[in-house]
C-alpha cells in the first residue's frame, strides 16, 4: 500500500503546488499575501489535528510552540544571518526539543489536566519576551528582514515569494505527516488513542508514543511560527497569545479533527473569515463599535453552525455530501487492506467517537 | 485501496473549491485605480492622479485598536477623525473630492496590524496611511509602507522612531514626541521640586523609555531614587508602587497609558502613599482617567470619586484645553454634536479631530491632482500650525511633528494651563524656550484655507 500511496501523495502535492503557483501569478499581491497567511497556518493546524485526532491528546499550547519557532528563526536571521532554510530547520529542531520536554510531562496527563498544562504553556511562554527584553525585544518584538531572491528580479512582489515559500513548506509538511500517519507510528497513535491497555498489551510503548505525537505536533507548529515570522516580518508576543492557540484548535475542529485536508479548510477559515466579515460590515455602513466586534461574533456563529451541521467538521461534511452523490463506495468494502486489526479504517479522516469523548471530557 | 480513491476525490474537490473561492474573492478587487501623472494647475480637471485618488474621492486607511486592551479611550480617535472628514466632505471636500476613511481594527496586536495594512495597501489601494495608532503596532508596518512608497502620515504615537527621513522618507510623526515631552516635564520638576526625591514609573517599551530619556536630560541622576516599570499586559503593579513608596519618592513621574495611571493612583491610595504625581499627556486625559479610577475602584469593591481623586495631577498638553473659550473647542464641539453626538467629547476626540484637520491642511497643500510624492513634499515644506499650541518641525530632514507643550494641572476634570508654551528639540543639550508665537484661531468655516 505504501508503495502506491507515496507517489500518489507526492503527485497530489505537486498538483496543489502548481495550482497555488497559478493562482499566485494570476491574482493580485494582496491575494498572494492571503495565500501565504493560509499556508502559514496549515502546518500548525495539521500538527494539532494529528495530535488531537490521532493520538487523542488535546493541546491549548501550540501557539507557544509557534512562538518558539518564530523567535528561533528571528534570532538566527537577525544575529547570525543564516539563510532562511537553515533557520527553518534549526527552528524545527528547537521546537522538537521543547515539544519533547512538554510531551514527557503531557504523556502522564489526561483530558482536562493535559489541557490545563498546555494552557499554562500558551499563557506563560509569551511573557518571557517581557522578562528578557534585551533578547526578545518585549512588546515590539524582533523585526525580520525577508527579501525576494535576486534571480526573480527587483520588481517581483515580496508577497508572492512569501506565498511560494510558505506553500512549499506547508505541502512538504503535509506529505510527511500523511506518510507518518499511515506508518507504524501512526497506527500506534490510533491504537493508543482507542485503548491504551490494549495497545500496551500489543507491545506499544504508550508513553513514548504519546510523547512522539507531541514532538511531531510541536515541530509542525514551529515550522508555522518560522513561516509567520517571514510573512509578517515581525515576531512579537502579541501574535502568540492564548487566542492563537485557541484559533488553531478551532481550525482543527472546524476542518475536521484528524483530517489533513481539514487542516486546509480550517486555515482558510481562520484567515479569510475575519477579513471578509469586516469588509461586509464596513460596506454596510455599520458603526465602528458594532462592526469591529462582528468578526468575533461571526467566528462563534460559524463554529456553532459547523458543529451543528457537520459534527465531523467541514471535511466530514464534504465526505457525507460526496457519498450522497456517489453512494457508498463499493470498493471500500474490499477487505485485506486495513492496516491493523483494531484501527478504525477511517480514523485519520473522521474523529472516532472516542476522540470526541476525550476532547471534551 | 479505498483510501486512495477517497484521497483523490477529496483532493480534487478541495482544490477545485479552493481555486474557485480564491478566484471569486479576488474578482471584486483586482481592478484598481490607474496611476496618472498629476497636473497641478488650478483649473485642471480632477483626475485619478495617484493610487487611492479618483475624480471624486480620496481613499485613506488606518489601523486602530477598536477592540482589545488599548481600545478604551483610543478607539474614539478614528471615529472623531472620520467625523471631521464627514464635515469637510459636506462642505465641498478637498478640491471637490470626498475623503473616504477606512480604518481597520488591529486590536493593538502587531501581527494583525501587518495583516490589515497589507489589505489596505494591496487590496484597497489607499492613497496614504493616516494616523496608524500605536508604537509596537506601527513599527510592524513602517518598513512595508516605505517599501511600497505609501505616505505614512501623522502616526498616532510619540515615538522618536518616526523621525527618520533617511530610512523612512514616507513616515511622519504628528503628536509631541516623548523625548521632547520628557524634557519639558523634567524641566518643570527640576525647577519646582529641586532637592526632592524623584521616582519614575513608566511603560517598559519605546514609549516609556523615550520619555525617561527626555526626563534624564533634565533631572539630575542623583535625585532619582527609584525607577519602576510595568508592561501593559500585567495589571498587578502593587510591587512597583510599594518600591516607590519604600524609596521615599516625594515626586513620581509617570509615562503610562490612562489605565496604568489610574492603577498607580489607586495603588498609592491603598498604601497611604501620596507623592506629587506628574503624568505624561498620553496618560492624563482627565475625563478618561477619572472614569477609569472610578470604575477600577468599583471592581475592587470601593466607591471613590475618580474625577476628584485626580485633582492636582501635574501634566502637559500640546492641544488646547477643552474650554468653551477656545475657538477649536467650539468648532470641534459643533462637528461632534452633528456627526458623532454619542461619543464622549474628551481629549481623545479632540485629538482625532485635530489630526484630521492637519491631514486636510496637507492635502490642500499637496495640490489639485496630487501624486503620493506631492503629499510628502507638501508636509516637508512645513505645515501651518492649526490646533496645536506649538509649531510643527516638518522639513526634509525632520519628520517629527509638534515641538512643544504647556504645563498644566488637573482641576475639576480639565487641565488648567500653568505658564507659557515651551518648545524644545530632542537633543540632550537643546534648550527649552518659551514659544513667542500665539495660538492659531480656528477658521470660521471650520476648514483650513488652501
Amino acid at each position: 500500500m505504501t508503495m502506491h500511496t507515496l507517489p500518489r501523495r507526492l503527485g497530489l502535492a505537486v498538483v496543489t503546488a502548481v495550482i497555488v503557483w497559478f493562482l499566485s501569478v494570476r491574482l493580485d499581491t494582496f491575494r498572494d499575501f492571503q495565500i501565504a497567511q493560509v499556508a502559514v497556518y496549515v502546518p500548525a493546524v495539521a500538527g494539532l489535528t494529528v495530535l488531537t485526532g490521532l493520538s487523542g491528546q488535546i493541546s491549548l499550547g501550540n501557539g507557544a510552540f509557534m512562538a518558539i519557532g518564530a523567535y528561533a528563526t528571528a534570532l538566527l536571521l537577525l544575529h547570525l544571518n543564516w539563510p532562511f532554510v537553515a533557520a527553518l530547520v534549526a527552528s524545527a529542531a528547537v521546537t522538537a526539543v521543547a515539544g519533547g520536554i512538554v510531551g514527557v510531562a503531557a504523556a502522564r496527563l489526561r483530558g482536562p489536566y493535559l489541557a490545563g498544562l498546555t494552557l499554562l504553556l500558551g499563557v506563560a511562554l509569551p511573557s518571557l519576551a517581557f522578562a528578557y527584553q534585551g533578547v526578545f525585544g518585549a512588546d515590539q518584538g524582533l523585526s525580520v528582514t525577508f527579501t525576494t531572491p535576486a534571480f526573480l528580479g527587483a520588481t517581483f512582489p515580496l508577497t508572492r515569494w512569501q506565498a511560494w515559500v510558505s506553500t512549499v513548506v506547508a505541502l512538504v509538511t503535509l506529505v510527511l505527516l500523511a506518510n507518518l500517519c499511515y506508518s507504524r507510528i501512526g497506527r500506534n497513535w490510533r491504537a493508543v488513542r482507542d485503548d491504551e491497555v490494549a495497545a500496551a498489551l500489543d507491545g506499544v510503548n504508550v508513553a513514548v508514543t504519546r510523547t512522539l505525537a507531541f514532538v511531531v505536533s510541536a515541530v509542525c507548529a514551529g515550522l508555522a511560527g518560522s513561516l509567520l515570522a517571514i510573512v509578517t516580518s515581525l515576531v512579537a508576543p502579541g501574535a502568540y497569545t492564548i487566542t492563537l492557540s485557541i484559533a488553531l484548535l478551532t481550525a482543527a475542529v472546524i476542518g475536521g479533527l484528524g483530517s489533513l485536508p481539514g487542516a486546509l479548510w480550517g486555515s482558510l477559515l481562520i484567515v479569510l473569515l475575519p477579513t471578509y466579515v469586516t469588509d461586509v460590515a464596513t460596506s454596510h455602513g455599520l458603526s465602528s463599535s458594532v462592526g469591529s466586534n462582528i468578526p468575533i461574533a461571526a467566528y462563534g456563529a460559524v463554529l456553532i453552525l459547523v458543529m451543528l451541521a457537520f459534527p465531523q467538521g467541514i471535511q466530514g461534511g464534504l465526505r457525507r455530501l460526496l457519498t450522497l452523490f456517489t453512494g457508498p463506495d463499493a470498493k471500500t468494502r474490499i477487505p485485506g487492506d486495513a492496516p491493523a486489526p483494531h484501527v478504525t479504517p477511517q480514523a485519520d479522516e473522521a474523529p472516532a467517537s472516542q476522540t470526541e469523548k476525550e476532547g471534551t471530557s | 485501496m479505498r483510501r486512495n480513491h477517497r484521497l483523490r476525490w477529496q483532493a480534487a474537490a478541495i482544490m477545485t473549491v479552493a481555486a474557485l473561492a480564491v478566484a471569486a474573492c479576488s474578482s471584486s478587487s483586482t481592478s484598481s485605480s490607474s496611476p496618472g501623472s498629476g497636473s497641478t494647475s488650478s483649473s485642471a480637471a480632477l483626475t485619478a492622479s495617484a493610487p487611492g485618488i479618483t475624480a471624486t474621492t480620496i481613499t485613506i486607511g488606518s489601523h486602530q485598536p477598536l477592540t482589545g486592551p488599548a481600545a478604551p479611550g483610543y478607539s474614539e480617535i478614528a471615529p472623531a477623525a472620520n467625523a471631521y472628514f464627514s464635515y469637510v466632505n459636506a462642505h465641498g471636500g478637498v478640491y471637490g473630492r470626498k475623503i473616504v476613511y477606512k480604518y481597520l481594527d488591529d486590536a493593538y496586536n502587531p501581527t494583525t496590524t501587518t495583516s490589515v495594512v497589507h489589505e489596505l495597501v494591496l487590496q484597497d489601494n489607499v492613497y496614504a496611511l493616516f494616523n496608524g495608532l500605536g508604537t509596537p503596532t506601527h513599527l510592524a508596518v513602517v518598513s512595508f509602507l516605505n517599501a511600497q512608497k505609501v505616505p505614512d502620515v501623522f502616526v498616532a504615537s510619540g515615538c522618536e522612531c518616526w523621525n527618520n527621513p533617511t530610512q523612512y522618507p514616507e513616515t511622519f510623526g504628528w503628536q509631541l514626541d516623548y523625548v521632547r515631552e520628557g524634557k519639558i516635564l523634567g524641566n518643570y520638576i527640576k525647577q519646582h521640586y529641586a532637592g526632592k526625591k524623584i521616582g519614575y514609573f513608566y511603560q517598559n517599551d519605546e514609549f516609556g523609555q523615550d520619555g525617561v530619556k527626555g526626563l534624564d536630560f533634565e533631572i539630575p541622576h542623583s535625585a532619582v531614587v527609584s525607577r519602576q516599570t510595568y508592561v501593559p499586559t500585567n495589571v498587578n503593579i502593587a510591587p512597583q508602587v510599594a518600591a516607590l513608596r519604600a524609596s521615599g519618592a516625594q515626586v513620581v513621574v509617570a509615562f503610562s497609558i490612562p489605565a496604568f495611571t489610574a492603577l498607580l493612583k489607586l495603588n498609592s491610595l491603598k498604601l497611604g502613599f501620596s507623592p506629587t504625581l506628574v503624568v505624561s499627556d498620553v496618560g492624563s486625559d482627565p475625563i478618561t482617567l477619572g472614569g477609569l479610577v472610578t470604575s477600577f475602584a468599583k471592581q475592587g469593591g470601593a466607591t471613590v470619586n475618580g474625577s476628584q481623586l485626580i485633582n492636582g495631577i501635574i501634566t502637559d498638553a500640546y492641544l488646547p484645553a477643552l474650554s468653551t473659550s477656545d475657538s477649536w473647542y467650539v468648532l470641534f464641539k459643533k462637528i461632534h454634536d452633528q456627526y458623532e453626538p454619542k461619543a464622549p467629547l474628551d481629549g481623545n476626540f479632540f485629538y482625532g479631530m485635530s489630526v484630521a484637520y492637519t491631514f486636510v491642511q496637507a492635502m490642500l497643500k499637496a495640490g489639485r491632482n496630487p501624486t503620493r510624492a506631492d503629499l510628502v513634499t507638501a508636509i516637508q515644506g512645513g505645515m501651518p500650525q492649526g490646533p496645536a499650541v506649538a509649531p510643527y518641525s516638518y522639513s526634509s530632514s525632520d519628520h517629527s511633528g509638534i515641538t512643544g507643550a504647556y504645563m498644566g494641572v488637573i482641576q475639576n476634570g480639565v487641565v488648567v494651563q500653568q505658564g507659557p508654551v515651551l518648545v524644545t528639540d530632542t537633543s540632550a543639550s537643546g534648550a527649552i524656550t518659551t514659544y513667542s508665537g500665539s495660538e492659531q484661531q480656528a477658521p470660521a468655516s471650520g476648514i483650513p484655507s488652501p
